[in-house]
């Protein structure tokens, strides 16, 4: 079974257990190409823990069992001949905390190339144009252009959130998932992440897992709304917030739990 | 009523805090007064040597004879057993560093929880084996391997000693380089596994970058562990004063002379002076690498 044309992400009967505990219970959704889709929910909900399965980075901690199929661009991601590494090339990902590696900002950018690119790609001139182009994009290249060498971790957390997106797009990724990008960040840091999601929106789709309602409300085209690991509703943001389906989104969206 | 005042309490209570809290001050600050006292007690015994109007520190450090009985020309040269030490202390680093790097980086990236539990038990074992038994190894096991495998008639000498030196050397290797791989954050491994690394390309541009002080580290603590060991290279190395010109020479290092010399040394001798002029050497030695060390740990802690 393949996904429709519009579908970047399907998912079919997800789910997910950490040793005993079942984290997600047959999620099934499909998340529209080149759209901001964001996933709101309680602590605890399977949220993160969705998303993580997109890109199988949930596997890195041995006791992890999941079932069902989720179909990325076409193909299950769970079939036994799928290289993890070709996925997560395609599929990048923005944690909570900026974690930029302890490399220079020019070094960041290039990580990606370096451990997946060959060749001609890996010349010099090529990767300072790649640096300058990801940098650009995240608005980050006319604040860093002169001090590229710099240590990557010496930026504020704005511009280190940034460089993290920055350093997926070298890759050309499909999907980018972020993992409450904005929740180490103050509001001007959330504004400017924000902007970026929207400046991107289009070329890639965009996943994220936010806590606040507020954030989905004004940086989402589409909103799931999840509840102790079950997916309870998925629709377009406006109509999730203004007439919501399930009781229990209503209730979450009042303020009422969470 | 409500009074912020202090609880009567029995006179012994009082003064038994105040014996214990003398008590425990004393201890944290021993560890000065040894290290004090050792090394002006090593100084005081070592100085008059330098009244000698016969005994000149630059041959001390740079002639290869060593005659310290001769009846008629007594010579005080440690050249040959710093060079000695040195060569014994490089093989072994070249052989235990990489081996010590290879098992952390196992340990605490490639191995199950359960086999990292054993393995790092085994290795605690394999540090806790008394020096001497390490040296009574390397005279009777390893010589003979040498000899069969080589074909040189004497099996103690510098492959000997390195070898010994490089399995007592591991295990500090292994352990202080595996918490410089755990204290790397675990953000920096999802960052990169987010991005698609191999596990191999995770520790060669990653976490060995993000952890090369507390490796640095390591291996400097391996290789006081190597400058300052003496029983083992005793029994191990041959014991000849000969500069070497390759591992199959025999060799003497500075510790092993001190520890064979000093008992036949009459006490207040020149002899016996120039021995603990060694000993100010060597203690100079590992303090230094012990020093560079510990600074090295000290900066990945503040970061």
């Amino acid at each position: 079974m393949s996904a429709p044309a519009d579908h970047s992400i399907t998912a079919r009967d997800v789910n997910l257990w950490y040793g005993k505990f079942q984290a997600l219970r047959d999620v099934t959704l499909n998340i529209k190409h080149g759209l901001i889709t964001s996933l709101i929910g309680p602590s605890g909900c399977g949220k993160t823990t969705l998303l993580r399965c997109f890109n199988r980075v949930n596997e890195r901690y041995g006791y992890v069992t999941t079932t069902g199929e989720i179909h990325l661009l076409g193909k299950n991601i769970y079939d036994p001949d799928v290289s993890l590494i070709e996925l997560r090339k395609s599929v990048g990902m923005v944690f909570q905390r900026p974690n930029p590696l302890p490399l220079s900002i020019y070094e960041n950018v290039v990580f990606g190339l370096r451990v997946h690119a060959e060749g001609a790609a890996l010349r010099r001139s090529a990767l300072d144009e790649a640096v300058e182009k990801a940098l650009t994009e995240v608005n980050l290249w006319h604040d860093l252009k002169d001090r590229l060498h710099h240590k990557a971790i010496a930026l504020q957390l704005e511009q280190q959130q940034k460089l993290c997106i920055a350093r997926l797009l070298p890759l050309k990724p499909e999907i980018i998932l972020m993992d409450e990008p904005c929740s180490a960040l103050d509001v001007e840091g959330t504004a400017a992440i924000e902007e970026l999601m929207f400046s991107l929106k289009g070329r890639y789709t965009l996943v994220i897992v936010t806590h606040n309602m507020a954030q989905a409300r004004r940086a989402s085209d589409e909103c799931i709304f999840m509840l102790l690991g079950k997916m309870i509703e998925h629709s377009r943001t406006e109509d999730l917030f203004l007439t919501p389906a399930d009781p229990k989104t209503a209730e979450y969206i009042e303020g009422r739990y969470g | 009523m409500f009074a912020v005042r202090a609880a009567k309490r029995a006179p012994w209570a009082v003064v038994g805090e105040k014996i214990i809290e003398a008590l425990v001050y004393f201890c944290g600050f021993s560890a000065i007064v040894f290290v004090l006292g050792i090394f002006v007690f090593v100084f005081k015994e070592a100085l008059p040597i330098f009244a000698h109007e016969q005994f000149s520190l630059t041959e001390f450090l740079t002639s290869s004879d060593w005659y310290p009985t001769s009846e008629s020309n007594k010579r005080y040269g440690v050249f040959a057993m710093i060079v000695g030490t040195a060569s014994v202390t490089v093989l072994a680093m070249v052989i235990a560093v990489p081996f010590g790097l290879g098992a952390a980086i196992y340990l605490s990236e490639f191995c199950g929880q359960k086999t990292r539990e054993t393995l790092k038990i085994v290795i605690e074992l394999l540090a806790a084996v008394p020096s001497v038994v390490w040296g009574f190894i390397g005279l009777t096991v390893m010589s003979k391997l040498i000899v069969q495998y080589t074909g040189t008639p004497v099996g103690v000498n510098v492959l000997n000693g390195g070898l010994i030196l490089a399995l007592m050397s591991v295990p500090i290797i292994v352990s202080i380089s595996e918490d410089a791989l755990k204290a790397v954050p675990d953000s920096y491994r999802e960052a990169a596994i987010a991005l698609g690394v191999t596990r191999w390309q995770l520790v060669w541009r990653v976490l060995l970058p993000a952890a090369k002080q507390g490796l640095l580290a390591a291996v400097l603590l391996g290789v006081g562990r190597g400058v300052g060991e003496t029983m083992a290279v005793l029994m191990a190395t041959g014991h000849a004063v000969h500069i070497p010109h390759g591992v199959l020479d025999s060799v003497r290092t500075l510790t092993a002379n001190i520890a064979a010399e000093l008992g036949e040394a009459p006490a207040g001798s020149d002899h016996y002076r120039v021995l603990f002029l060694t000993g100010v050497l060597l203690f100079t030695l590992t303090f230094a690498v012990n020093l560079i060390a510990d600074t090295i740990v000290r900066g990945i802690r503040r970061k």
